[in-house]
């Protein structure tokens, strides 16, 4: 079977500098991939070029067969692919349903299928049903991540690219990332995770794969790795 | 100097509806600053055009409403037009491009005026005065509609921009355009959008207006000089503080020329201008800057 989105050997430059020397990446329908590396390797470029927001300079991304490079982001999105950004990247001044509302208000949704997706997401993030009226800049740290992934569940994705879900977040909440990577798991929705975090990323994912200086060095079913392997240690340098 | 208290009445209630009317092209102004950082000088240009547009729809029809309407309607187009032809292919380049293109645009439509329509103001005036002789006595009434139909029309931006989608779409894009993308806002489209809007409110207020001042080429660049003072008052990109700006400057400007002649009085809103670029460059009624 096809994969549900299939990164092939795609090259991308920031100004004169080279980030992505082709990499190639495949993640299956419903499948949790994690994507490890030091910071500065081109992960998050990676999931930007996914999301239509990098246009890659070579190479080809197929989203469901399709070939999305060169589409704009606004496509992509509505093609099925969720995007989480590490920085959040809350609506500051949009109260928390109206952040979620700019993923929700579609063509084609019907009201009832509006008010499923919302009661869905208030009843796994209590805080954000408590917080519905509250701008999305007043929320805590924690709330805000919550909110970056219910907002990109509006889009009933196929594909979550979640980019450092954990980074900054209090222990409790951080167990709570992977209880909701669980959860999108069994609704059958794939995910492309990015972490810094090499026992949630292990224990999370299927499949990993270990990129360096804008390539892919290793690749690797998760149950083939544990935290501390020398090739963990020889990338990570963890 | 006695000023006597009739006279302080008409003079605040004057300053209202210019108020009115300049906060109506100002937050058109303000709106697409804050989207898509382009400072449009060719807004006054927008609304001159928009008031011919008035002008030939009520020569034809004879009604204001009408001629309201297309002056909108026709303006938004044209708005638009001017947006995806000269203004999207700069977008992300230096402000100064923008500004030096919008200030073309605006020096090509008003010698596109001149030479279409000739030098002589044309006035809207008896239909719509024909309309309220009513009230013909009481001379204010008849401004103090056009203030609440400007009045109405930023009621009913507000609203949308509150409560409907596509206006959760503008703030979202205002806010976090590559995010806004991210989630599915067709970014370009809002834009043009917005740029139609503006396009369109400008129309209207010089319809609205056209009453009371007469059209001609330049009448124009007499508000958007104002205009851009209260925008800049009122903190860039924010809308209510561009309304509260643009009633509180004419304001000032109605109670100077009380004492001084009215040609003299808007040197009081370039005084105030300076000051607030000198002590609060996020203008007077921002909130905390971000």
């Amino acid at each position: 079977m096809e994969p549900l989105l299939a990164v092939e050997d795609i090259h991308s430059y920031y100004g004169k500098s080279h980030i992505l020397h082709g990499i190639s990446i495949e993640v299956g329908r419903g499948e949790v991939v994690g994507l490890l590396g030091r910071n500065g390797v081109g992960k998050s470029t990676t999931l930007k070029a996914i999301a239509g927001l990098v246009h890659p300079n070579a190479g080809r991304v197929l989203f469901d067969g399709q070939p999305t490079i060169g589409l704009p982001a606004h496509r992509v999105a509505r093609l099925g692919v969720g995007y989480v950004p590490e920085d959040r990247r809350i609506f500051p001044l949009l109260t928390v349903t109206e952040n979620l509302r700019t993923g929700l208000d579609r063509h084609g949704v019907s009201k009832a299928k509006k008010e499923e997706l919302l009661d869905k997401v208030y009843q796994f993030f209590p805080v954000l049903a408590e917080r519905r009226r509250q701008p999305g800049g007043t929320l805590s740290g924690g709330e805000q991540q919550m909110l970056a992934i219910a907002r990109a569940m509006m889009l009933e994705p196929k594909i979550m690219l979640l980019d450092e879900p954990t980074e900054g977040l209090m222990p409790r909440m951080v167990s709570q990332i992977s209880e909701i990577i669980d959860v999108l798991h069994r609704d059958h929705v794939a995910v492309l995770l990015v972490e810094q975090n090499v026992p949630l990323t292990l224990s999370a994912c299927q499949r990993i794969y270990i990129i360096e200086k804008g390539v892919v060095r290793h690749h690797a079913p998760a149950a083939e790795l544990r935290v501390g392997d020398p090739i963990i240690h020889q990338y990570l340098g963890v | 100097m006695g000023v006597s208290f009739a006279h302080f009445v008409i003079q605040t209630l004057n300053g209202i509806v210019s108020g009115m009317i300049l906060a109506l092209v100002a937050s058109g102004l303000t709106l697409i600053f804050g989207i898509m950082d382009v400072v449009n000088f060719a807004h006054g240009e927008f609304l001159m055009l928009g008031a011919y547009v008035g002008v030939i729809t009520l020569a034809a029809t004879g009604s204001f409403w009408l001629a309201l309407i297309a002056a909108a309607g026709v303006i938004a187009v044209f708005g638009a037009l001017v947006y995806l032809t000269t203004l999207r292919p700069l977008l992300g380049r230096d402000p100064l491009t923008t500004i030096l293109a919008t200030f073309g645009i605006s020096l090509v439509l008003q010698n596109y005026a001149l030479w279409q329509f000739g030098p002589v103001a044309r006035k809207i005036e008896e239909p719509f005065a024909g309309q309220f002789t009513l009230f013909y006595l009481d001379y204010p009434w008849y401004r103090l509609i056009i203030a609440g139909l400007a009045g109405a029309i930023i009621g009913a931006l507000w609203l949308f921009l509150k409560f409907g989608t596509y206006g959760i779409w503008i703030r979202a894009t205002t806010q976090d355009r590559v995010m806004a993308q991210a989630m599915g806002i067709p970014v370009p489209w809002v834009l043009t959008g917005v740029f139609a809007i503006g396009s369109a409110m400008a129309a209207a207020s010089g319809v609205l207006f056209a009453p009371l001042v007469g059209v001609d080429h330049a009448m124009g660049v007499d508000w958007i000089l104002r205009a851009f003072i209260v925008v800049v008052v009122g903190g860039m990109g924010n809308l209510g503080g561009s309304i509260a700006a643009a009633i509180f400057i004419s304001l000032l400007d109605a109670y100077s020329s009380l004492w001084v002649s009215p040609s003299q009085s808007i040197i009081v809103s370039f005084v105030v201008l300076i000051l607030t670029l000198l002590f609060r460059p996020t203008g007077l009624f921002a909130p905390t800057p971000k």
